[in-house]
């Protein structure tokens, strides 16, 4: 019960951050991926023509969305948690009865909450530019939360290992937006020659975009259950990792 | 009751910095507790580790019975503590501060409202509650601090050096709340720096150096060890020389100034006998530094 009390707090602590600070947080997005349909889907992708099938402005909508998912969710819970050791109020949390696995479970909710608030942003805005019928909504559903809940838990991760600011953005800016662009947001893998589609298997951020895709406009190009072990097993070992490195105190202990 | 029972409790940094050599600690349930020492001695180190903030090497550590390692959460709760550097966040407001603190508590939002209102007021601080933290002075930021810890009712309450950098008028409130806080029934142990602040606040005292305690015992037994008192007395008319009265050890800093060693079997009757004997009349006096630092300088040298 009291457990409860806490992790309630938390979330609702770390979503009033971001919702309280929108034009940093909510209003970027929202004029970013305007743009990449404007100019990607609508100028380019008139020229581009069908690609398995479907429209260029079609195949590009779920990657856009599921790319401000990973982002966001992950931007949240690394500047979040490390701006808490920053400032030094983690001593709150450390002093307090809360149980790691609530510390867990309150950042990376916040991190979910603004992942997911800002895709159904981008979503929304994609259905100005394109008339997509959604396929399969379990299956869109749910890789679009479990990609939220994986990025969040990776962003905690990067959160505890900083000791500075530069440490927060190395991997958002020289990881995630390069693994993000070469997980066939913009193309199928399937164009690429023989050696490059085998490089891009190894890419955990196809996985997810395409298992998004299959679940938007129902092409895809690796297989669903795939996707979701891959999701799944990425997710249970960072929880676990998560989960030891609060318990030794890690990053956040003298 | 105790309130606190540390038992051989060492802390080696990872840089091999030996902060804390095995000392052993009780302090009374309702006692307001001094933990002196210079600065690097083990007495932030002692109160992070029982405040779980530092992670201990080896040792037991008992909250009001609970083991600090097997009862975690019942002995956390226990606890409440206003640390030596500013740690909330800057950007939240005075009253989100306090009302998140009990959240982490597990008391419910609208319980969490009625406490924090009360801990805000109670620390004159309620005019404030929707100003940004960051705002504040830094004597309001550390009254938002003891309210924050103040919030869940703790049984035993740890301020670290609470008055540093505020002014006099606010420590005396300070601590009048304080001592209020105590009378009430809650543990205090106190750290600072102002030694005049621990005589005049605390019953029982640890002095910790080096790692290692080398004082406990309570105020009155230790300041009843001092030898001699010094006192600076102004005089009515300038001297040459050092006036030689027996039992007395004087030294003149200025032709006005006389400070005078005055032992333990001896009193302030007596040497005013022998000053007036001398000729020498005293228009006032004052005592040369806190009695409790004298003592302190000479355990810790």
């Amino acid at each position: 019960m009291k457990s409860s009390v806490a992790l309630t707090t938390i979330l609702a602590k770390e979503i009033r951050r971001f919702t309280r600070i929108w034009p940093q947080t909510l209003l970027p997005p929202a004029i970013t991926t305007s743009l990449y349909f404007l100019i990607f889907g609508k100028l380019i992708g008139d020229r581009v023509g069908l690609i398995n099938g479907v429209s260029y402005m079609d195949y590009i909508v779920p990657g856009i969305i599921l790319m401000a998912v990973i982002s966001h969710s992950y931007a949240n819970v690394v500047s979040s948690f490390y701006s808490t050791k920053f400032q030094r109020h983690i001593e709150e949390l450390l002093v307090s009865p809360v149980p790691n696995w609530v510390i867990l479970v309150g950042y990376t909710g916040g991190g979910v909450a603004r992942g997911m608030l800002v895709g159904s942003i981008v979503a929304a805005i994609s259905t100005v530019f394109s008339d997509f019928q959604v396929q399969n909504w379990p299956v869109a559903i749910a890789i679009f939360i479990l990609t939220a809940v994986l990025f969040a838990l990776a962003g905690f991760i990067n959160a505890v290992f900083a000791d500075s600011f530069d440490d927060i953005s190395i991997i958002p800016n020289f990881v995630l937006t390069p693994l993000s662009y070469l997980g066939g947001v913009f193309y199928s893998v399937s164009m690429l020659p023989a050696m490059w589609q085998q490089v891009s298997l190894a890419n955990p951020i196809l996985y997810m975009i395409n298992a998004f895709r299959y679940g938007l406009i129902g092409v895809s190009d690796v297989g669903i259950e795939r996707s979701f072990l891959m999701t799944g097993g990425f997710i249970l070992s960072l929880v676990l990792f998560s989960l030891w490195l609060l318990h030794r105190g890690v990053g956040i202990k003298n | 009751m105790t309130a606190l029972c540390i038992e051989n409790l060492k802390k080696t940094y990872k840089n091999g910095f030996e902060a804390l050599k095995g000392i052993d600690l009780t302090v009374k349930q309702g006692d307001f507790f001094a933990l002196l020492g210079p600065n690097g001695a083990g007495k932030s180190t002692t109160i992070g580790i029982v405040s779980s903030m530092v992670t201990k090497s080896s040792g037991r550590v008992r909250i009001f019975e609970y083991d600090l390692d097997k009862q975690t959460n019942q002995a956390k709760n226990c606890i409440g503590l206003v640390p030596q550097e500013i740690n909330f966040n800057q950007f939240e407001t005075v009253r989100n501060i306090v009302i998140t603190q009990a959240g982490y508590h597990g008391i419910p939002r609208k319980e969490a409202k009625i406490r924090a209102d009360r801990c805000l007021k109670q620390m004159d601080l309620w005019e404030l509650r929707d100003r940004v933290s960051r705002r504040l002075s830094g004597g309001m930021k550390r009254r938002v601090m003891i309210a924050r810890a103040m919030v869940h009712a703790p049984r035993l309450l740890i301020l670290d050096e609470p008055t540093a950098g505020v002014d006099i008028e606010i420590r005396h409130a300070m601590w009048e709340m304080m001592r209020e806080v105590n009378r009430q029934g809650t543990t205090i142990i106190l750290t600072t720096h102002y030694l005049e602040e621990a005589e005049s606040l605390c019953r029982n005292i640890a002095i910790i150096n080096h790692g290692k305690i080398v004082e406990n015992s309570d105020m009155l037994s230790l300041l009843d060890r001092i030898n001699k008192e010094y006192f600076v007395l102004n005089l009515t008319k300038p001297l040459k020389t050092v006036p030689d009265i027996a039992d007395f050890s004087m030294e003149l800093t200025e032709p006005r100034l006389l400070t005078v060693a005055v032992p333990k079997h001896r009193t302030l009757n007596d040497l005013f006998q022998r000053l007036s004997a001398a000729g020498i009349e005293v228009s006032s006096l004052k005592n040369k530094s806190n009695r409790l630092e004298q003592l302190f300088m000479d355990i810790v040298r």
